[in-house]
């Protein structure tokens, strides 16, 4: 069913070959002639492997993409927070209630502008993703993104919102402090936040957890990552379609055409960030730049729209989601 | 994300004898009582799902409705699989072409925009026909300058539209902030079941919310997440009276206490209050 993955970890293990060949071509005491022969054999590999990379990134399917988008090794926010800002501050708290770790929030300085980020954060181990919750926010982590995006607006800044997340929190204590109400007032106040929204999302963007915090002027995704209303595993067993087999979830990946290329072809997002081969978490420092210039460029643009302008034309961008009959 | 899609618990396809069965508790009812009822069972109080026309039926006031955008329906963006032909199948089955209905009408002669949404098709789920309906009634009492009232439940977005649908949350939610800036009030009345997108969106930012007794209310529905977490849940919680208990709703009434408590309401909240003027000597005063 996926290529990729299996493909994936051939891929490390080549690039753990060409590493030991390197570490042998710095050793000391190596004659000259094995020398021009290692590097050869090292460019060789590499020239290879980038050429099985393009082809299996070629043929990628809807289930490899979600693959991708869940790889454990791909930056998460707080991964682009430190490569793309000169200085960040996180704040804490919802004033409300308690402080959601699934969610990071703060002050931030881009290109010597000032800024105000909110994003999902994911863990990888396994201690960090349960403090995490695995990305899944809480009715904390709305509001504190709120609070913050209520700062962004009084302090004249814009926001900028990295989206990763299967879905928000869904369980008693969510429910018990209004997860669905956390949710629809950020829905309502980011419609009419009056100072520009940048939306990147960089990994999953699992329904109404991700479009929490994903409303805005202009809205990115990652070459390989998704945006989807329900996860398709969760869809295959919902949907008589496929069954209601979990297994047959790729299929229902292919259905529900949550890739970014797809996603923009609906219109759901404005651009496409393109990612190194392979993905991000092959190159995340050149992922991050790739962000970066992005959100450099569409603040630019957006900073320069009067306020009026601004949100007229937000409006007009969610009001004419509009894939419908009148007959 | 319609768990109870599937459910076979029709709400109008009851036979046309004398007699009907209450779904909850399986004692026989008298057909005309049963609509004297409001189709709430008099042993076991079960509130009985209504379908659009029947909710419109006992709201406005008789012959006040006025439906609009009636020929509105979903396409099919994603071209996903089954969907048109399931389309065709609730349309033909309820008579809609969307789960939402909406139109104007009067209650107890104040002008109100009137949506529901009928759980009957397709669970009530949210695609962008009914995203797009819910903007215009919006819109259409901004323009008129009268309240809007909305009696929403279901399933939550609809799968089949994918992201297309999920987009209708941020849509619905905008037009809501609108009308908040436009100063229209907007009412909602949460009935069973009212779950998911929806709920996350445009029907938790009521200035007042209203809630149907016993009706199922939560982000995600009760089976869903005891499927999923392997949890049992504790009796009652995702109901209309553990989201007033927690504050999200601010009272959950009976049918039958349903109507009265919609009027006053409305006599509170009206930008000119239409009705009984004598009543509500401050309206005019405070307002503009």
């Amino acid at each position: 069913m996926s290529r990729w993955l299996p493909f994936d970890r051939q891929l490390r293990e080549v690039e753990a070959d060409i590493q030991k060949l390197e570490r042998l071509l710095t050793a000391s005491g190596i004659s000259d002639e094995r020398r021009v022969r290692l590097r050869e054999e090292v460019a060789a590999l590499r020239r290879r492997q980038e050429q099985v990379t393009r082809e299996v990134f070629e043929m990628l399917t809807a289930w490899d993409n979600v693959l991708l988008a869940r790889h454990v090794d791909r930056p998460y926010t707080l991964d682009y927070i430190g490569a793309i800002f000169d200085d960040f501050v996180e704040l804490h708290g919802d004033r409300r209630f308690g402080d959601d770790p699934a969610v990071v929030a703060g002050l931030a300085s881009l290109n010597g502008q000032r800024a105000a980020v909110i994003g999902h954060q994911k863990g990888r181990d396994v201690k960090e993703r349960q403090f995490r919750n695995f990305g899944s926010a809480r009715p904390e982590g709305y509001r504190k993104a709120a609070r913050v995006m209520r700062l962004a607006e009084k302090l004249q800044m814009p926001v900028i919102s990295f989206v990763d997340t299967p879905a928000a929190e869904s369980r008693l204590e969510a429910e018990e402090r209004g997860i669905a109400n956390a949710i629809a007032e950020n829905l309502e106040l980011m419609s009419v936040l009056q100072t520009p929204i940048v939306v990147v999302i960089i990994g999953e963007g699992g329904s109404g957890g991700a479009i929490g915090i994903a409303v805005g002027d202009h809205v990115m995704m990652l070459q390989h990552a998704i945006y989807s209303v329900i996860p398709p595993e969760s869809c295959a067993v919902i949907l008589e379609a496929f069954g209601r087999d979990p297994s047959r979830g790729p299929e229902a990946a292919e259905a529900l055409r949550l890739s970014a290329q797809q996603t923009l072809d609906l219109g759901a997002v404005d651009e496409i960030i393109p990612e190194p081969l392979g993905g991000a978490h092959k190159d995340p420092v050149a992922a991050a730049q790739s962000v970066k210039e992005a959100i450099t460029r569409a603040l630019q643009r957006l900073s320069a729209m009067p306020p009026e302008e601004l949100l007229t034309a937000r409006y007009r961008k969610l009001r004419g989601f509009d894939h419908f009959r009148e007959a | 994300m319609s768990e109870r899609e599937n459910e076979s618990r029709p709400t109008d396809g009851v036979p046309a004898g004398l007699w009907a069965k209450c779904q909850k508790c399986g004692e026989m009812l008298y057909q005309r009582e049963l609509e004297e009822d409001l189709y709430v069972c008099r042993h076991c109080g079960y509130h009985r799902r209504l379908s659009a026309r029947e909710r419109i039926a006992i709201t406005a006031d008789s012959g006040s409705f006025h439906e609009r955008d009636r020929n509105l329906r979903s396409s099919d963006p994603l071209h996903f699989p089954g969907y048109p032909e399931k389309l065709a199948d609730y349309a033909g089955r309820t008579g809609l072409s969307d789960p939402l209905v909406w139109g104007e009408c009067t209650i107890e002669g104040m002008p109100a925009v009137l949506v529901v949404v009928d759980f009957n098709f397709q669970g009530g789920s949210m695609g962008a026909a009914l995203g797009e309906k819910f903007v215009r009634a919006a819109e259409h009492a901004a323009e008129q300058r009268c309240p809007l009232v909305a009696f929403l439940c279901s399933g939550g977005a609809r799968m089949q539209e994918g992201i297309v649908s999920l987009l209708q949350m941020a849509k619905t939610a905008a037009a809501v902030a609108r009308l908040r800036q436009a100063h229209i009030p907007y009412l909602t009345v949460g009935t069973d079941p009212l779950t998911a997108g929806v709920f996350a969106s445009f029907a938790s930012l009521g200035d007042v919310a209203i809630a149907e007794q016993g009706a199922i209310m939560g982000f995600a529905g009760p089976r869903v997440i005891e499927a999923a977490f392997k949890i049992k849940l504790p009796p009652g919680s995702h109901t209309a009276e553990f989201q007033h208990q927690h504050g999200m709703v601010d009272q959950v009434v009976t049918r039958r206490e349903l109507r009265p408590l919609l009027v006053r309401l409305l006599r509170l909240l009206s930008p000119r209050p239409s009705g009984d003027r004598t009543e509500v000597p401050l309206g005019e005063a405070t307002d503009e």
